[in-house]
């Protein structure tokens, strides 16, 4: 038997799939174990999401039918450059949070997470319409488990809230697989394109599918207003879980947008219907603009960190309503350094919370001094949410204005502007506490609840790393568009 | 045998299914029992699955079998909905299961019910620092 490349498609799923038994067994007698085995199993996904990337470099990209089916009846995966990108950053993503914390956890911890970690990465190297539900679905099961894994009842009432919600929007999403299967008779996305053209891009129908596939995505994406699910989620979950849905849960939804709009509708289903465009932009400047105040105006550093990300989606939801190359390059270049930077914020704010006991942004006060270096981190970090150079943010938010500006659309183009003097206020209100802050309680409180009173070094480290990583893709920016360009220019 | 294909083939099906998801969904946002709204997901889900379902219909269609000549129902719709049923079942129990949680912790199932515990809760926890 020999192993070809494309093979390894299936595995990359089939692995975390199939290893999310190990910890459940394990964590019955040794907890221990089955952590330490969870974060092996992550490993051993960030090498395999490493090699598909190095060989979709080389080869190209990859695709697969399972079970030998015809890929017309059959389900297929693909990986292009965009569907490997986002696999690696989901795995390293995972094994990143995975790491951030690692108090022993219960039950069947691991084994969730390695679920979730499948779920995400079947959404990214699906091409299947259908198959994309039911991965949406495998990950929102895990992660509406891993939010109720925090004591207390916040988190179960969190957990069920984002569950009515995760579920609505899912099927509303299938509703619009639905449609589009009955206009085309076909799920395979490469055959829908064609399919759809044939149906007519202005059919009642297939503007229904759409409408429909944009909606359920829009509420897993949490755009305004469907977005009242994510701060309770978000601030409920255990640290490493938040920060984990932060990074990877939305930009995974965000990435079956482009996918579903790019990959299957095409940019002439936008030409023959502006008006779904028009009401894409609204909707999405409208999130921009609301999520940015609702930061502004949140005392807990994560229920702000949530809120920014309805403002950030909101920009890559412009970028794919906007169709040009420009745009949405920057999309998906704001998308990847979103998913570093939110994720490297909520790890922090999980790690002081566990060190100092601080939640809201007036506990942030006089951090700097007790932590610089994490102080400087979450400060890079934050420069990169508000998209100043020579951050990653800065690049996306470049190429978004500079599409918006091509197209001729100056009102999007002020939106994205207005977007960077919201993020400005709220995440400028977090460093200047941070910074400038008098420190309201010197070290009482670590000394009030035995806290450890001194951030978890590895927890930390990773905060830098992904500070560092922030940098490096911002000035390094040019690699990451010429990375996408082939994806882009074969959809526009 | 004759009326439930009738039934199946015409509009009548599509008025069914849009009931379904509207009678599901007002259920899911209106009701503040906590189980209804879980039953309510349900029905919304239910008429999605009956969309689908409708649409594998073919005047006088046999069940897919290889043997047999004729026109056949579309078999594809059934399987991708048999899917989707295992996935609501699963939504369904994890959902319930968190009910059960919050029942064993508030003591009802209404949500406005809840919401005044932990207001009161919150209220109660502001007055004790306070005090100190």
């Amino acid at each position: 038997m020999t192993l070809d490349a494309a093979d390894l498609l299936p595995l990359l799923v089939a692995w975390p799939l199939l290893a999310a038994v190990g910890p459940l067994v394990l964590a019955r007698r040794w907890p221990g174990a089955a952590q330490f085995g969870t974060a092996l199993v992550l490993a051993g996904q960030v090498a395999l999401a490493g090699l598909v990337l190095a060989v979709v470099a080389t080869d190209g990209p990859l695709s697969y039918v399972v079970g030998g089916i015809p890929a017309a009846f059959g389900i297929g995966l693909l990986a292009d450059r965009l569907s490997a990108a986002l696999a690696l950053l989901v795995a390293v993503g995972a094994l990143g949070a995975f790491l951030s914390d690692r108090s022993t956890h219960d039950g069947p911890y691991g084994s969730l997470w390695l679920l979730l970690v499948a779920g995400l990465t079947g959404v990214v190297v699906t091409a299947d319409l259908f198959n994309l539900y039911v991965f949406l679905e495998i990950s929102g099961l895990a992660a509406y488990a891993l939010v109720a894994h925090a004591r207390g009842t916040d988190a179960a009432l969190a957990a069920l809230k984002y569950l009515l919600a995760g579920t609505v929007g899912a099927t509303l999403y299938l509703l619009g697989v639905g449609y589009a299967f009955v206009a085309t008779g076909t799920l395979a996305m490469a055959d829908l394109g064609p399919a759809l053209a044939a149906a007519g891009h202005d059919s009642t129908l297939v503007v229904a599918s759409f409408a429909l596939l944009a909606v359920g995505l829009a509420v897993k994406l949490a755009l305004f207003p469907l977005h009242t699910w994510k701060p309770d989620a978000y601030s409920a979950a255990p640290p490493a879980v938040a920060a984990a849905l932060a990074a990877l849960g939305s930009t995974v939804a965000a990435y079956a947008l482009v996918r579903v709009t790019y990959g299957v509708y095409g940019a002439a289903f936008f030409e023959a219907v502006p008006t779904v465009r028009t009401v894409l932009l609204a909707a999405a400047a409208a999130s921009v603009v609301a999520g940015g105040v609702l930061a502004l105006r949140a005392t807990d550093v994560r229920r702000l960190l949530a809120y920014s990300s309805v403002s950030q989606f909101g920009l890559v939801a412009l970028g794919v309503g906007l169709a040009s190359p420009t745009a949405l390059t920057g999309a998906l270049v704001t998308l990847v350094g979103h998913a570093v930077a939110k994720g490297g914020l909520f790890v922090a704010a999980g790690t002081f919370d566990r060190a100092y006991g601080v939640r809201s942004v007036a506990d942030y006060a006089g951090l700097a001094g007790r932590t610089p270096l994490g102080a400087f981190a979450v400060a890079a970090l934050a420069v990169s949410l508000v998209g100043l150079p020579p951050t990653v943010g800065f690049a996306g938010k470049w190429l978004l204005a500079l599409g918006a500006v091509e197209t001729g659309q100056w009102a999007v183009a002020a939106v994205v502007v207005l977007s960077t003097l919201l993020s400005l206020a709220y995440a400028g209100r977090l460093v200047e506490r941070l910074y400038l802050g008098e420190s309201a309680h010197g070290g009482a409180v670590a000394a009030d609840g035995g806290l450890p009173a001194r951030p978890d070094t590895l927890a930390l480290s990773l905060v830098v790393a992904s500070a560092a990583l922030v940098v490096a893709l911002g000035l390094g920016a040019g690699v990451l568009t010429d990375w996408f360009a082939p994806v882009v220019e074969g959809w526009l | 045998m004759t009326e439930l294909p009738l039934a199946l083939d015409g509009w009548f099906a599509h008025v069914v299914y849009a009931c379904l998801v509207g009678v599901g969904l007002f259920v899911l946002i209106d009701d503040e029992n906590l189980v209804k709204k879980v039953v309510g997901l349900n029905i919304f889900q239910t008429g999605v699955f009956l969309f689908f379902i409708t649409s594998a219909y073919r005047v006088d269609g046999r069940a897919p079998l290889v043997t047999e000549a004729g026109p056949f129902v579309n078999p594809l719709p059934h399987v991708l909905i048999l899917t989707a049923i295992v996935v609501g079942v699963s939504v369904t129990a994890v959902a319930l299961a968190l009910v059960v949680r919050l029942y064993e912790t508030y003591g009802t199932l209404r949500e406005d019910v809840i919401r005044d515990l932990r207001a009161e809760a919150a209220r109660e926890a502001a007055g004790e620092e306070v005090s100190r």
